[in-house]
């Protein structure tokens, strides 16, 4: 598989610049995850050895963080605002259409690989209240389903 | 350089650029190309102009004109009737959407004072307005000492939720002889409803690295980071492309303007955990660790990162260190009142109508700032609370609507000010269910580390889940109360202590409520999670 030979590069590469950082732990997985698109046990493995770090704080740091995932995800993670100011905008019902729309509940990915449904706790975006992201991108004041339904629209292929 | 007739700055920010502000800015390029403008009219991109759920906003000055939620369609008005004719569209204007006198206070800025007026990406802009200055005078002139007394003597309190004098704070750091020590910017920003850290980096980042440069030289740091968000995308590559710029004009580096000062700074990148915003757990993540808080003692101003002393200070605290240098702590202290002087940034979110952030006077009152600065409570409902504080706050009724903001006054009301986010409340609010989403995020971001916290929450989250389907009882409300307070006395860190906040003061102000929802029993169709 030429795919994966060129992430394994891409790791090297990440690894040996980040290497002069003092703990560069988080960075590394953060670049990881940027190129697997998740933390696939392999690359933990490879993490651990390359930074001389025993393979067991490396997974007490991965599973301690949200932003972090063991599991492949969908193509496009969506993440619902369920902070308190969403919360108090109606984040339920927004949760509920994107359930209804994709066909799916919280937690799961989509059967075609393209979206998982996940929450989060605040993105910091909360004057557009109720907020849900897809990748890194921010949608807000999603209060209709045609709304939700025309950004869904965009990410299917 | 050329002299522009007008200067057009478009704010760029997550939401507008949700909104289409990129297809905007090429659309004015081009209609100003159209007219041949471009010799009279600048266009620049700045950070957030402030102006939330406004879609696309720019600001002309002079006349400091604004207009916000704009179209592609409606970029050919302005800039015929506008830039060409000097005609304003009063149709596109701000404050033609809202009936209400929307405040926007332009005076009495300091964290803020070049949000909205510069662009960010470009440091010679905040070299224009007077940008760098106080760095320079604080090393060329003046004495580590020297600048820890004039921040004791501003009052400078820390922003970051506790209010801890910051003077006080360096001043046991600023003695110790040691070969190394660090200087923390807490930039994690975590509490659900706060946003402000984000403007302020978004906005003007050399501020931040500004007050930042001074604060480790007054303490004796030469390695100074910023610990930020993993979400803050755009405060990141900002904040990346600012380090660099003052890094290529040697106002960071080795021998700084030939003092023999070094300095370098460098961004960590958080990973979505609350609790790493305390600062031991953020120091544990710094380090490449699971976050979770050490104890204190020692604390981090004697024993931080990787066991050097290492001063941790938030965001807006640090931006505030510019202007103390230069104008002096007699002028920071005509802000605000006698125990806390200067401004405080507020977000204020919920049922108003322009949800979004302002800088004021500290001691403004609550009413002033929904009122003035939120614009009102929308759709002609009733004020009924507000939640302080982002999700480790406080719930307020309507009798304390005139309390005044700041970290002294609440506190006799037994309120924090936190971190400054205010969630005001329509009469429809529910607050069984603002309750339950605050305990299910103390549940989700309980480390663990202690038992007292990490049952706790659990067992709260039990008892509300209950309560919330109708089938609680009045005992229930006792013994939440008397858990929360089992919380407050032996958690390990402040997340645990500070639940007993929330819960006690909605109880306490709302409690026919409860009562309420558990006599109808009327239940809930879905749970959130
Ligand atoms: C659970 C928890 C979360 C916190 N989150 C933040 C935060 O996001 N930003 C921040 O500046 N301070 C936060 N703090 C406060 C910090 O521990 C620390 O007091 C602060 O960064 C000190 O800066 P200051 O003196 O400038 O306010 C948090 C504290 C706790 C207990
Ligand atoms: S109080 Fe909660 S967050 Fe703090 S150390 Fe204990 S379990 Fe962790
Ligand atoms: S609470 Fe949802 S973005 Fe902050």
């Amino acid at each position: 598989m030429p795919e994966l030979k060129a992430q394994d590069r891409r790791l090297r590469e990440l690894i040996n610049e980040k290497k002069q950082m003092r703990d560069p732990l988080m960075e590394v997985l953060h670049g990881a995850q940027g190129i697997y698109g998740y933390l696939p046990q392999e690359v933990l493995e490879n993490v651990a050895e390359s930074l001389h770090i025993p393979l067991s704080n490396v997974y007490g740091v991965v599973t301690f963080y949200d932003f972090f995932y063991l599991q492949p995800r969908g193509r496009h993670l969506i993440r619902v605002c369920t902070g308190t100011s969403c919360y108090a905008q109606g984040a339920s019902k927004l949760l509920a259409m994107l359930e209804e729309e994709l066909g799916i509940k919280l937690g799961e990915t989509t059967s075609d690989g393209n979206f998982t449904l996940s929450t989060l706790m605040c993105s910091g975006a909360c004057s557009l209240a109720p907020v849900f992201m897809i990748g890194e991108e921010i949608f807000g004041k999603m209060a209709e389903p045609g709304k939700i339904r025309q950004i869904i629209d965009k990410f299917r292929f | 350089m050329n002299f522009y007739r007008l200067q057009v700055l478009i704010g760029i920010d997550p939401s507008s650029l949700q909104a289409g502000a990129r297809e905007i800015e090429n659309t004015f390029q081009l209609e100003i190309a159209r007219h041949k403008l471009q010799d009279e009219v600048n266009l620049l991109e700045t950070g957030s102009l402030g102006y939330f759920g406004t879609g696309v906003a720019i600001m002309i000055y002079p006349g400091q004109i604004t207009y916000v939620n704009l179209k592609k369609e409606d970029v050919p008005e302005i800039v015929t009737e506008h830039f060409l004719k000097g005609k304003p569209v009063k149709r596109l204007m701000l404050g033609q959407a809202f009936t209400s006198g929307y405040n926007f206070n332009y005076r009495r800025r300091i964290v803020l004072e070049n949000s909205g007026l510069i662009n960010p990406e470009n440091i010679r802009e905040y070299l224009g307005r007077g940008g760098y200055e106080s760095w320079e005078k604080a090393l060329l002139e003046m004495k580590p000492v020297q600048i820890v007394d004039i921040v004791k003597n501003s009052g400078l309190r820390g922003r970051g939720g506790a209010g801890f004098p910051t003077g006080l704070k360096w001043s046991f750091t600023q003695p110790l002889t040691v070969p190394q020590k660090y200087f923390v910017i807490n930039a994690d920003e975590g509490e659900p409803g706060t946003f402000k850290d984000r403007l302020i980096m978004e906005g003007d980042p050399h501020k931040l690295l500004e007050g930042l440069m001074i604060s480790s030289y007054a303490v004796g740091a030469t390695k100074a980071y910023i610990y930020i968000r993993g979400e803050y995308r755009l405060c990141i590559n900002r904040l990346q492309k600012a380090i660099d710029q003052a890094r290529e004009l040697g106002l960071l580096g080795s021998n700084i303007f030939g003092t023999g000062f070094d300095l370098d700074i460098e961004i960590k990148i958080g990973a979505g955990a609350y609790v790493c915003g305390e600062e031991t757990a953020l120091i544990e993540s710094m380090e490449g660790n699971r976050g979770q808080p050490r104890s204190k003692p020692p604390f981090p101003g004697v024993k931080g990162a990787w066991q050097k002393p290492t001063v941790v200070n938030n965001v807006e605290t640090i931006a505030n260190i510019p202007s103390i240098i230069s104008h002096g702590a007699d002028w920071f202290r005509s802000y605000g009142t006698e125990s806390c002087p200067g401004t405080k940034v507020f977000t204020i979110l919920g049922d108003v109508y322009m949800p979004g952030l302002c800088e004021v006077d500290m001691g403004t009152s609550l009413r002033t700032l929904i009122e003035e600065y939120g614009g009102g409570i929308r759709d002609d409902k009733k004020f009924k609370g507000a939640l302080l504080g982002g999700a480790a706050g406080v719930f307020l009724s309507e009798k304390l609507l005139d309390v005044k903001m700041d970290f002294n006054s609440l506190k006799e009301y037994g309120a924090v000010l936190g971190s400054g986010a205010i969630l005001v409340m329509n009469e429809d609010a529910d607050m069984v269910d603002m309750l339950y989403a605050v305990i299910r995020f103390f549940r989700h971001e309980s480390c663990g580390k202690c038992i007292p916290c990490s049952k706790g929450t659990q067992k709260l989250y039990r008892i509300i889940s209950r309560i919330r389907y109708g089938e609680g009882s009045e005992e229930d409300l006792v013994s939440m109360i008397r858990l929360a307070q089992a919380m407050n006395i032996s958690s390990f860190c402040a997340l645990g202590q500070s639940l007993l906040m929330p819960i006690r003061s909605v109880i306490d102000n709302f409690r026919d409520e409860f009562l309420q929802k558990m006599d109808k029993k009327y239940k809930f169709s879905r749970e959130a999670s």
